[in-house]
């Protein structure tokens, strides 16, 4: 018996408000795994929620478990630093990302559930004439996708953030590029509106549930073997980016991924300072400002192989450096919060979403960086190749078969170095 | 902060060091063929537990060393130059 929680509204919060607050149930069920389904997806984080949304919503297909090994919303998708953009460089990417940024706008509408997209903009600082040359290139080939991009002279960029020190001794700034539809969005209503109006359209969100192996019958999977039982399905899904490499193992396949991780940190809470998402040209530091006042900022990963949900010391440094370098307010500036999140680093810093050589067996995974930003097109697409069997036009070059090939989407342009993306 | 033993060095703090990448793949035959280069280049088994990694010490003796480190507590129970490896203990720290 499914109990689902009903619309949310204004006219719903009205009555609530006369009722004592008394007509409200959970979001979603805590469902009790059936011995089979057509689709199980393993890995209950934003990409796994979002495939089982758009599974039921625009294929039709409800008969579909999601298998978390935890609660729902503490991996990645409560980790990250809940920014959203299309700034990239390589065409594909661009349409990939973009195709994203487009769902996010319409996502509360689709999900009936307020996840507060804010598209404040997103700043990218230069700071020598060559990386200048470079974003403006960048910004040149995403006009011509159709995506908004412009360039700030050192006026506009002190007019929009003036906490700025345009003239800093280590990188001078020398202007900005602007991606106005950029912003950010609540990361824990993602998993929680995902989740919700995936339960509400008939699939089973199934908590505490590890997988510790995949079967097969010869070349084609045909289910789960979980904490709570084995589970058939026609197909199954794995979406658990940071530990795609440990999950693929399973099933006998080594994928092109490293695990790494990523740190993030939140200042106390401060009135308005920054309203547009920062980031730093001379290092990798990235910062926004909750809506809370906190401000969230990351940097780079620490570089080598962990799966460690936590940070070392050294990233510490390094990312509190860049802050006080480009905004020296914050010096005084308390950390409350630190963490880290293990993501996948791919081998071209490229996600995947592919067919696996085992039939029946479909990777969402590799989300280096991006994971968070991708989470509605990671959905939509990975929905579509379980439902057709092949890859939405959008998605098609991120298959796995691209590092055979030799199409691998490098869009830094490091090689096959992960700690390098 | 990771202690690193360089087996040259001693032990030194990890800013010192440049990380390489898994030490576990070998470069296959010239004819060895195209999966098994593509599986050299890109497949890596990125384990959950021990690792075998290539380190340089560029803030240091500037050589390349092997670690034996586990990828969830961070704990280092080999080091060794290139030609070594941890099943044989010659160069162990």
């Amino acid at each position: 018996m499914r109990t689902t929680s009903g619309r949310y509204s204004l006219w719903r919060l009205l009555r609530e408000g006369f009722n004592g607050q008394r007509g409200w149930s959970h979001a979603w069920a805590k469902a009790t795994p059936r011995p089979r389904y057509r689709v199980v997806i393993v890995g209950g984080g934003g990409h796994g929620l979002a495939t089982a949304f758009y599974l039921a919503t625009r294929h039709g297909i409800t008969d579909v478990a999601v298998l978390e090994r935890g609660p729902i919303g503490l991996g990645n998708v409560g980790r990250n630093t809940t920014i959203v953009r299309s700034n990239y460089f390589q065409p594909p990417n661009v349409r990939f990302y973009e195709f994203s940024l487009k769902l996010w706008e319409s996502l509360e509408r689709t999900l009936n559930f307020n996840a507060m997209v804010s598209q404040r903009g997103t700043l990218n600082l230069f700071h020598t004439e060559a990386q200048r040359d470079l974003f403006t290139r960048r910004a040149n080939l995403m006009r011509l996708e159709g995506v908004d991009a412009e360039a700030l002279s050192r006026a506009q960029v002190k007019a929009l953030v003036p906490l700025v020190d345009l003239d800093n001794g280590r990188y001078p700034v020398l202007g900005g590029f602007l991606q106005p539809r950029g912003g950010t969005v609540r990361h824990d209503a993602v998993a929680w509106g995902f989740a919700r109006a995936a339960a509400d359209a008939g699939v089973d969100i199934v908590e505490h549930c590890a997988v510790t192996g995949i079967r097969r019958d010869g070349a084609r999977v045909t289910g789960v073997e979980t904490a709570r039982g084995f589970i058939a399905a026609d197909t199954v899904c794995l979406a658990v980016a940071g530990h795609s490499s440990e999950l693929a193992r399973l099933a006998g396949i080594v994928l092109p991924i490293e695990t790494h991780v990523l740190q993030a940190f939140v200042t106390e809470g401060l009135k308005p300072l920054i309203d547009v998402v920062l980031t730093y040209g001379a290092g990798h530091f990235y910062i926004n400002q909750s809506d809370k006042g906190g401000l969230v900022f990351g940097g780079a990963i620490d570089g080598y192989n962990t799966y460690a949900q936590r940070g070392t010391l050294p990233m510490v440094e390094e990312v509190t450096a860049a802050a006080v370098t480009l905004l020296p307010a914050l010096a005084r500036v308390r950390v409350l919060r630190q963490w880290g999140g293990v993501m996948d680093m791919s081998m071209d810093g490229s996600p995947i979403i592919s067919k696996t050589a085992l039939a029946g067996l479909v990777l969402n995974g590799g989300w280096c960086y991006g994971g968070f930003k991708a989470i509605p097109a990671g959905g939509f697409t990975t929905a579509h190749l379980i439902a057709h069997g092949t890859p939405h036009p959008v998605a098609a070059h991120l298959d796995l078969g691209r590092f055979a090939a030799g199409r691998t989407i490098d869009e830094r342009g490091v090689g096959p170095f992960p700690w390098l993306h | 902060m990771l202690r690193i033993p360089c087996p040259w060095c001693g032990v030194r703090d990890e800013v010192e060091f440049r990380y390489r990448g898994d030490a576990t793949r070998a470069r296959p035959a010239a004819d060895g063929g195209e999966a098994a280069f593509t599986a050299y280049v890109y497949a890596r088994e990125n384990p959950l537990g021990w690792h075998l990694e290539w380190w340089l010490h560029v803030g240091g003796c500037r050589r390349l060393l092997k670690l034996e480190r586990h990828t969830l507590t961070h704990e280092i129970r080999w080091s060794g130059a290139p030609e070594a490896h941890p099943s044989r203990r010659e160069t162990g720290v």
